[in-house]
Formats: structure tokens, sequence, C-alpha cells
């Protein structure tokens, strides 16, 4: 090839600077002709990939960094561990699949639909055994919804720990669900038998060795939760329960059980381990809440972050960010970039999603200055986001879940931005 | 659905516009607003055709079209639902039931019906004690837990902590934290051991829960734990929960208009994050001490930063060199495929320089190695019988071994399910022989 149509390194940063340069100046003007644009570049004189070189495609390589990443200390083993979803690097509202964080007990098992059994037991009128073609026949509906671990900011609780607001914020995920309501597969097997059913409940639980299980009081169960099968249009992927998980809306992570196998309805909860051990908020004198199924209003600023730093100077800055309430809609996000002294609406890039990431942007002139970012989200209830410093006064620091504060990034006038807190 | 207008556009020309805009709002929601906006476009397309009546006569046929059309278009809009966030409207319901799904067989609901309650209902007849179950804790749970249930490594601890809820670091262990001594057997029953759950009878897992009560120092090792008493064992912190009063402590008092300007005088950082993280490219991350303190940087106030602080030194940017074309080396990239596939066995094993045994042997100089041959490491009675047949690892048992340990090695309490594919066995085989020493 001849050397002036090469798209040389030196060409590149060429450009960059060139770029650089005219972003100081305050409106971007060029020095030198861009061999980007008048040099033949080899992608627009040779021809490219054919159709069906990937049968399913995959993110083109330049994208290869934004994975699922885990803290390889935070557990004993990967096998019951969690990851975070990129979360600084998606924007709108849905978590490619292949990016959503995972939290196994037992690992990810690979089970086929022909040996998925579901089976609805208890205080029935019938105990039943549906397979996964039986699943499909039932009226089905799609909702988006959010999916937070309850210890999603679980490490920040004793101060600004990880740099990163994947590692912060991202055990969370936001899908567009398939699914059967519960409701109606306990329809089908008959709750007579369960009396008056305000005082009932339903025990769910997993196929995977660690059988997770977790009690749902029945009205939740006969309101939104979902026997899903698919999610953003496709199959669930392996790690998030393929062939069925259930969707618990609103409601922390850990009663979305995964390779959901059995619903027994019973006149108490179990207490299991995942109820009781785990999944409680420990208190400040010691004594423990429990049953913190919901998720409070939060929200988070993505970019910039310690993983997305201004890179281009001063001038037009998009602040993006999501925020999410397990009690229903977000209504108002404000930012403010003093560490909370001023504070601005942010325009919400989709309304009316109910217990579903809503994204925020804030358009904003940078004036090159250090900011303490932050954001705060109010609800359809009328909750406003808390302070850690609120949180702390009313929980202590020993909770592990439900850190729904507001969360402070410091950006120096570099645009590098850091995980502080402040007064 | 578009085809009229586009059949008017060339004759009406702006009024064909007109119209096409109020077409487009068909993909809008309100479907009130749109309604009367197309009627006053309709009105609009309506008071330029009449103009150019006199110009030509036979527009009347097509304005009489356009009305038409923009009539259409207002019924259809005024037809159609209010739509609402959610995706689909809700799934219809019958009054009986669809007649899915078939009735479960007893032995079925027997099979998975295992979980037990508070009370004790539930319970499958048995019964154990301590004694029996120390032996069977040794065996069965200790690579992870420890002998005496002070857990290894990252592993829970199950015993001890009392008295230690309110501290700054709680040790959450069954003693001292779980609320019912159902919630034990439950779990041991139905999810331990750690990888090879579901297989412990009704008496050991008994035998299992006395041990782990004994190792609290909660009853001594005589005392026959039984389906009869279970449930009426009182753990101490029964009273230690409160059921979610965030609506009452939380919810009233966050939920007020929230301040917008000079919520404070000044705001100061007081601390920066701990680690910062690296992010590889071959996945994963790596954390890192942050040694930044909070001296000089600027306090907040209403008017914004108060002074921009010299830019922080930085380590000397790594000089980026062309990448160098390697020379082929296929046992070294095999060896490093082996380095990642070998994340699977960090948690339990350790090789290289100062590797110690954890939950699992340390694995330096594996190949030749005498089969469950480390001194003072607990191994199932199956490595133990492999020891004293004298087999030893090489590469092709090694390879087996980890395609399917179970498998292999039946009753191994390594829980590990086994690597699938073919390269990534070649490649930790390669990995594990490249530690001699």
């Amino acid at each position: 090839m001849d050397e002036m149509h090469k798209p040389s390194r030196r060409a590149f940063l060429r450009g960059g600077a060139a770029i650089a340069a005219g972003t100081v100046a305050g409106g971007a003007s060029a020095q030198s002709a861009d061999p980007l644009i008048t040099d033949v570049q080899e992608w627009a004189s040779i021809t490219g990939v054919g159709v069906d070189e990937t049968p399913y495609g995959m993110p083109i390589e330049f994208e290869s960094h934004v994975v699922r990443r885990n803290v390889e200390w935070l557990t004993a083993s990967p096998i019951s561990s969690i990851n975070f979803t990129p979360i600084h690097a998606l924007e709108g509202t849905i978590t490619p699949q292949g990016c959503a964080f995972e939290r196994h007990h037992s690992g990810a098992i690979e089970m086929r639909k022909e040996d998925y059994r579901l089976m609805i037991n208890g205080l029935v009128d019938k105990s039943l055994v549906f397979t996964y073609a039986d699943l499909e026949r039932l009226p089905r509906e799609n909702h988006v919804y959010f999916c937070e671990c309850a210890a999603n900011t679980g490490m920040e609780w004793a101060g600004a720990q990880l740099n990163g607001v994947q590692f912060t914020h991202g055990m969370i995920h936001n899908m567009e669900y398939t699914g059967v309501p519960l409701r109606a597969l306990l329809n089908e097997a008959g709750l007579s038998a369960a009396g008056d059913l305000k005082d009932k409940w339903v025990y769910v639980e997993g196929a995977d060795a660690s059988s997770n299980g977790r009690s749902i009081p029945m009205e939740k169960a006969l309101d939104d939760v979902l026997v899903a099968f698919k999610a953003n249009g496709e199959a669930l992927r392996m790690e998030h329960g393929y062939p069925v998980r259930l969707v618990v809306p609103g409601w922390e992570g850990n009663m979305w059980v995964k390779w959901l196998r059995r619903v027994e309805v019973s006149d108490s909860p179990t207490e299991s381990r995942e109820e009781t051990s785990k999944y409680t908020d420990v208190l400040e004198d010691g004594t423990a809440r429990k049953w913190t199924w919901v998720m409070d209003a939060k929200s988070v600023i993505t970019s910039p972050s310690p993983q997305m730093p201004i890179t281009h100077g001063k001038g037009p800055l998009v602040i993006s960010g999501l925020a999410w309430s397990g009690h229903g809609q977000i209504t108002r996000v404000d930012v403010s970039k003093d560490g909370g002294i001023t504070w601005e609406t942010a325009r919400l890039g989709k309304q009316g999603d109910t217990k579903a990431l809503t994204r925020f942007y804030h358009d904003v002139d940078w004036d090159g200055a250090p900011m303490l970012l932050q954001a705060r989200a109010m609800d359809e209830t009328g909750y406003v986001q808390p302070t850690k410093e609120q949180l702390r006064d009313t929980r202590g620091e020993n909770s592990v879940y439900h850190n729904n504060c507001i969360q402070t990034w410091y950006v120096n006038a570099e645009g590098i931005a850091e995980n502080v807190e402040v007064s | 659905m578009s085809k009229s207008p586009n059949i008017l556009l060339p004759a009406l020309g702006v009024t064909g516009i007109v119209l096409g805009g109020a077409y487009g709002l068909m993909t809008r929601g309100y479907k009130a607003d749109e309604a009367e906006l197309a009627r006053a476009q309709a009105q609009a397309a309506q008071a330029q055709l009449v103009e150019q009546q006199a110009m030509a006569s036979d527009l009347k046929t097509q304005i009489a079209l356009v009305q038409d059309t923009a009539k259409a278009k207002i019924a259809e809009l005024e037809a159609r639902p209010v739509v609402s966030a959610s995706l689909t409207a809700p799934a219809p319901e019958r009054d009986g039931a669809f007649g899915l799904g078939r009735e479960a067989l007893p032995e079925e609901i027997a099979a998975w019906d295992v979980d037990v309650l508070p009370d004790g209902r539930g319970l499958p007849v048995g019964t154990g004690n301590a004694y029996d179950g120390e032996e069977l804790f040794a065996d069965k749970c200790a690579a992870c837990h420890g002998d005496f249930a002070e857990g290894v490594d990252n592993w829970p601890v199950l015993a001890g902590g009392f008295d230690t809820l309110g501290d700054e670091d709680p040790v959450k262990t069954v003693g001292s934290y779980w609320p019912h001594l159902s919630t034990v057997y439950d779990y041991v029953y139905r999810s331990m051991p750690f990888g090879e759950a579901g297989t412990l009878s009704p008496d050991e897992t008994y035998a299992i829960v006395a041990y782990i009560l004994y190792s609290n120092d909660l009853i001594d090792d005589e005392f026959e734990l039984t389906n009869e008493n279970l449930g009426a064992f009182e753990m101490p912190n029964k009273d230690g929960f409160v059921i979610d009063d965030r609506p009452e402590t939380e919810y009233a008092a966050w939920s007020t208009e929230p301040c917008m300007s000079n919520c404070k005088e000044e705001v100061t950082v007081t601390m920066r994050s701990v680690f910062l993280v690296n992010t590889p490219e071959d996945g994963g991350s790596e954390s890192v001490m942050n040694n930044a303190t909070v001296d000089g940087l600027p306090s907040f106030s209403a008017s914004g930063a108060a002074f921009i602080p010299e830019p922080e030194a930085k380590p000397e940017p790594e000089v980026q060199v062309a990448a160098v074309e390697a020379p082929v080396d296929e046992s070294a990239a095999l060896i490093k495929a082996g380095e990642k596939v070998f994340k699977k066995c960090k948690a339990c094993h350790e090789v290289g320089a100062g590797a110690k045994n954890k939950s699992g042997p340390q694995l330096n100089a594996l190949m030749g190695r005498t089969i469950g041959g480390i001194d003072g490491f607990k191994y199932s009675n199956a490595f133990n019988a492999a020891a004293e047949e004298g087999r030893v690892w090489d590469e092709a048992s090694l390879s087996e071994f980890l395609a399917k340990p179970k498998a292999y090695m039946k009753g191994t309490k390594m829980s590990f399910s086994g690597l699938k594919k073919e390269k990534d066995l070649e490649a930790i085989t390669a990995y594990l022989a490249s530690f001699a020493e």
C-alpha cells in the first residue's frame, strides 16, 4: 500500500493535536488539513467484512473494555460472587445482557429448556408442575424493570472506597422482560385453599445448588411479579437464570430468583438463610432490620466519573447519569457542581417508566474549575435521595445493604474525577 | 398508512406538507392535543384551498379529499386508547384456569419441598449430636469453614462473635446473629456442602447443625438434636430483628421539598477514595491503595471552588513502544492462557513462589507428585486412597480430573464442576506444569 494512504499513528496524533488546540481557543479551527479526511483511508478503499462473519455479533474490538468486572478480594470464590455492570460506558437505559452484572451463590448453571420444571405447591387447591412449553401458552406481558443488588454501593458505608462508578454502583441492570404474571400461575393452582390471602406468603426457590430461596408476601406476588423467560427480546442469559427467572419489580435483586423451580404458598415466611443471616441490615445498636425489600430512590452521575474523565477541556459538557426508585417513577433529578450548595434540575431522558432506570442529563458549559458533582433523585412518593450523613445518622455504618446515598465525584481542573466524601 | 397524503402532495404543494405534519403527529402520545392540532391544521389547509379556488376550481374535489382525510385522521386519533408507560396491556385473566400444567405427584413434592419453617415444620425425622458432627464437619465443611467453624480465608465464620453486633466490625455468625435454628438445618441440608449440595442425610445434617451449635458453646457434645426439639431451640439473637421500619423512621423525614440554593456555607472534601481501581485489558480489576490526601484540595462555596490547585504529580506516563511482533512461542502462549484459566482455581489453590495450602493444597511441582501427597493437608478419602495406591499426577490424569473432578475422583471435596473446553484443559495443564519447583 502507498505510504501516503496508510492511516499512520503520526497522522492520527496530528489530527488529535489540531482538535485539542482548537478547543483551547474556544472554537475548533484546523491548522492543517486532517489526513483522516484528505487521505483515502483503508476502510474507504478496500472492502469490509461480509455478512454472516459473526452469526451472533459481539461489540467491535475498540469497545472491548466495556465489560463486567469483579473485585476479586471482595469474595472468597468467583463461584459465590458478584461482578459489576460497566454503567460508566453505557447510555440510554437498557442494559445489554452481555454486560449486565452477575451474582451467583453456587455458580451459573446450564439448564436446557426441555429439562425445566416449575412446581407450584403448598396452600393451593392443586399442586402443579409446569414445563417451559406450558409457560409459553399463558398470556404474557413486557415490562422494563431495574434489578439492583441490595449490596450495591455497600462498600461505601464506611467511606469512599472504590474509585469507579462501575464498582460503586454497578450491581444494577435494566432490561425489558417478557414473562407471565406470577398471579396467573397461582390462579392455575387455585388459591381457595389459602383462605384469607392477607397474611399469606409465597416462598420462591431456584434450581441451582444454592437453591436460593426467598419469602415474598402474597400481596406483592399477586401484584407485579413476573415469571420471565426473555430479556431485551432474546432468551435470558445463563448467568441471569436461563431459561426462567423471577422478576420482582423494585425489590432487591436477591429475590429475583434465577432458574426458578418452585413457588410454595405458605402461612408464614420461611426465614431462609438469605433473609436472615444475609440481606438484613445491622443498625448502629446491633439490632437489624429484616424484610427491607424495596430499593429506595437513588441516582448517580455516570459521566464524568472516575472511569470517564473529561478529556475535552472547558466548554460544552454533557453530565449524564441514572436514577431509579423501587417505589415507582422518578419525577425529578437535581445536579450540584459544588458539593450540594447549589442545585439545578436536570433533564430527564425519558419519563413515565416505573421501577425502571431513568436517564438524566445536565448540559453545562464547564469553566475548567474543579467541581464536586452530585445527583439527587426524587420519586413519585416525594421521597428525596438522602446524603451519606442522613443514612449514617439513622443506620450507622454496618448495614452493608441498601446504601442509596448521594454520591460525590471530585473533578479536578484536568477533568479527572475521583470518588470522595464531603462535609 | 401514508398512502393518501403522498398522492395529494404533488397536487397541493404547501397544503400537502401541512397535512403531512398532521400525519406526523400520529407518532406522539397525547391524543387529545393531537386531535385539536389536526383539526386546526385541517382548517388551515382548508383556508388555503379556499384562496386557491378562484385560480383552480377543480381543486374543490381535492379540498373535499383533504377534509375527508383530515376527518378520518381525527377520528383515528380519538379512537386510539391512551398510551400508558407499560409496554403491553395487562395479560387477560380467566375466571377459571387455563388448565395448563399437570398435577404434581406426592413423591415429586416430597423431593423438592424440603424447606424448614422457624417452628420446625418441614423437618424430616432424624437425630444427631456434636460428637458425630465433629467428624462430619471436619470432612465436609472444615476446608472452608475451619475445624472450629472459625472460617478459612474469606469463607464465612460460623462460630463466636457474641456481643459484637453493635461494634465497628460486627462478627455475624450462626451463634451471634442467626435468629432461627431452622435456617441452619434448612441451609445445610439443601445448599451445603458447597459443590456437593443435597448429599447429606437428615441424620448427618442434624449432627453437623449440632456441631455448629457446640462450637458456639450453645450445647454440650451429648445434646441430641432431633426433629422434635429443633423448632423450639432458642437462638441468642432471636429478638435482634425489627421488621423494615423505613416508612416510619426515614420516608416521612426525607420527603420534604429539597433545598436548591445556598444549602450550605462551605463544602470541603473529607475523604478520598481508599482504592484506585485499575481495569486491565484482559478483564477483572486491580485495586491499588490511593495515597493522595485531602490536603491541597479547594473548599467550595456558592461561587465555586476557592482556588484551582496545581496539577498533582503524576507518575511518568509509560512510553508507548510500537508493538513488535513477538516471536511465535506456542508453549509460552499456552502457559499465559493457563494463567488466565487458573483464575477459576485461585480462591482455593496457590501456585508459584511461596505457595501455601489454602482450602485446597498448594500446586507447585504437581506433575509427578503423588496424588493426595501433600503432608498435613486434609484430603478426602478418595485422595487418601489414591495416595495409598501410589498414583501420581501427570498431564493425562490431571486433564481428566479437571474435566470432571467429581467423576474422576468420586468424593473429592473440591467444589469445582470442571473445565469444559479442551483448550482450557491444555492451557491449565501447561501452566501448572511450568511450576516444576
